[in-house]
């Protein structure tokens, strides 16, 4: 049986640590708000960069002159993963399952013959990978969301996979984040972002609708030239906003649970603490009550 | 939606900017600036660095300038997708000449042609915007 003391010691100890991961979930909560708002401020920005390029591209598609971005190179052979995780920990199950869906990306991808290769963003998944896939890493890039994510952020990687594209480093590109649902609730996406996949939709819908009304100015492939690169910085950029918002909504969840299982411990230690001491007064009094007696 | 007006969107990546109905816009394309009316054929256009005018009582209401960016006109809308935004009299042209004396050191420093053009391409941002800031088109 440890000492009173020891109780003591142990149960301010397990207070401090509520308080601190009390105060980790108000923070990831007020983050939480605040990223919400940025993911909810561009989307117009991305709902309409949408509805331009998928007309364009529906226009230009089957073509021979489409851009390499948006037709491919003609092979799928080399695969790129953009894995976007944390860069801090504490937040449950978030960068794991990032860790986790690459890991067997890079399995399937293996299986099927393909060579898969690794864009980690953010430290985290990077340093679980590294250990197993070291050599599929071709880079990590860190701190790209601190305080927050910036667009400037998005266009960097963007420009680093167009660079790598055009070197021929890479055929097919896939993007994976976590997507925001709720606080509670986050789901791993992946996403294909090289080549651009036109919706098949807008193809059909396009090509008798817009198509013929819109005038294109200076031309079509000019227009895509400069719009496709632009997307794709948007579509980097939306994940890492929803990636941003899944780990403050992973964190707060983690942490509220962390603060709810600390109550939990002080209770069952304050109540063994009482009764270890309730014990010691007993054997007290029964050492008096026998001296008494015993005279 | 009011009659005889254009509903004018400026979106910037990071948010909505303005969204308002305007009598009339004036906009840098990439082959010469263009004004939107009411009823204008849909055109979808890359924008050159440049303001953009918002005309409202047959004046300038609102001079905007944009680092690029595209525009989609339909004949009830028209939406400015832009890479960077900012008023016209909020341009600070000491920090803008500044910039660029460091972008042409940076220039003649540029190891490759990719660094070069992009570098070029900041310049005539920053080029623009200082005409921007001293010029006053369409009074």
């Amino acid at each position: 049986m440890p000492s009173l003391k020891e109780f003591r010691v142990r149960i301010a100890n397990v207070k401090s640590t509520a308080r601190i991961t009390s105060a980790m979930k108000m923070v990831a909560g007020a983050k939480l708000r605040r990223a919400q708002e940025q993911a909810e401020a561009a989307g117009p920005y991305a709902e309409r960069m949408d509805r331009m390029l998928s007309s364009v591209a529906a226009s230009v598609a089957g073509s021979d002159g489409a851009p390499k971005l948006l037709s491919g190179t003609g092979s799928q052979t080399k695969q790129l993963l953009v894995a976007v995780s944390g860069d801090r920990g504490l937040c449950g199950g978030f960068n794991t399952s990032i860790a986790r869906y690459a890991r067997q990306f890079v399995q399937q991808a293996l299986n099927e013959g393909h060579e898969p290769q690794i864009l980690c963003v953010g430290r985290k998944a990077s340093g679980v990978l590294q250990r197993t896939h070291g050599s599929r890493i071709i880079d990590t890039l860190e701190d790209l969301s601190k305080p927050a994510p910036s667009y400037a952020g998005a266009v960097s990687i963007a420009d680093r996979l167009t660079q790598l594209y055009d070197d021929g480093e890479f055929d097919v590109c896939t993007v994976v984040y976590n997507k925001f649902v709720s606080a509670l609730t986050q789901t791993v996406t992946p996403q294909q972002i090289i080549p651009f996949p036109v919706p098949e939709a807008a193809v059909e819908e396009d090509a008798g609708a817009t198509k013929a009304i819109y005038e294109y100015e200076p031309g079509e492939q000019e227009l895509l030239e400069k719009l496709l690169p632009q997307n794709l910085s948007v579509q980097i950029y939306r994940a890492l906003l929803e990636s941003f918002a899944s780990e403050q909504g992973a964190r707060m969840t983690a942490m509220d649970n962390a603060t709810r299982n600390a109550g939990e411990m002080i209770n069952n230690l304050t109540l063994s603490y009482n009764r270890t001491r309730q014990a010691a007064i007993t054997k007290e009094l029964i050492e008096i009550i026998s001296g008494a007696e015993a005279l | 939606m009011a009659e005889n007006a254009v509903a004018f969107e400026l979106v910037s990546p990071e948010r909505l900017l303005l969204s308002e109905d305007v009598e009339m816009v004036v906009i840098p394309g990439a082959s010469g600036d263009f004004g939107v009316l009411p009823g204008h054929s849909p055109v979808l256009s890359n924008i050159r660095p440049g303001v953009i005018h918002v005309f409202g009582g047959g004046n300038v209401e609102q001079r905007i300038f944009v680092a690029g960016g595209f525009a989609e006109v339909t004949e009830l809308r028209c939406t400015v997708l832009a890479d960077e935004a900012l008023v016209v009299d909020d341009i600070d042209t000491g920090a803008v000449e500044k910039n660029l004396q460091d972008l042409a050191e940076d220039l003649t420093e540029a190891g490759d042609d990719v660094e070069r053009t992009r570098i070029e391409g900041k310049m005539a941002v920053g080029r623009a915007m200082l005409t921007a800031a001293a010029e006053r088109l369409y009074q």
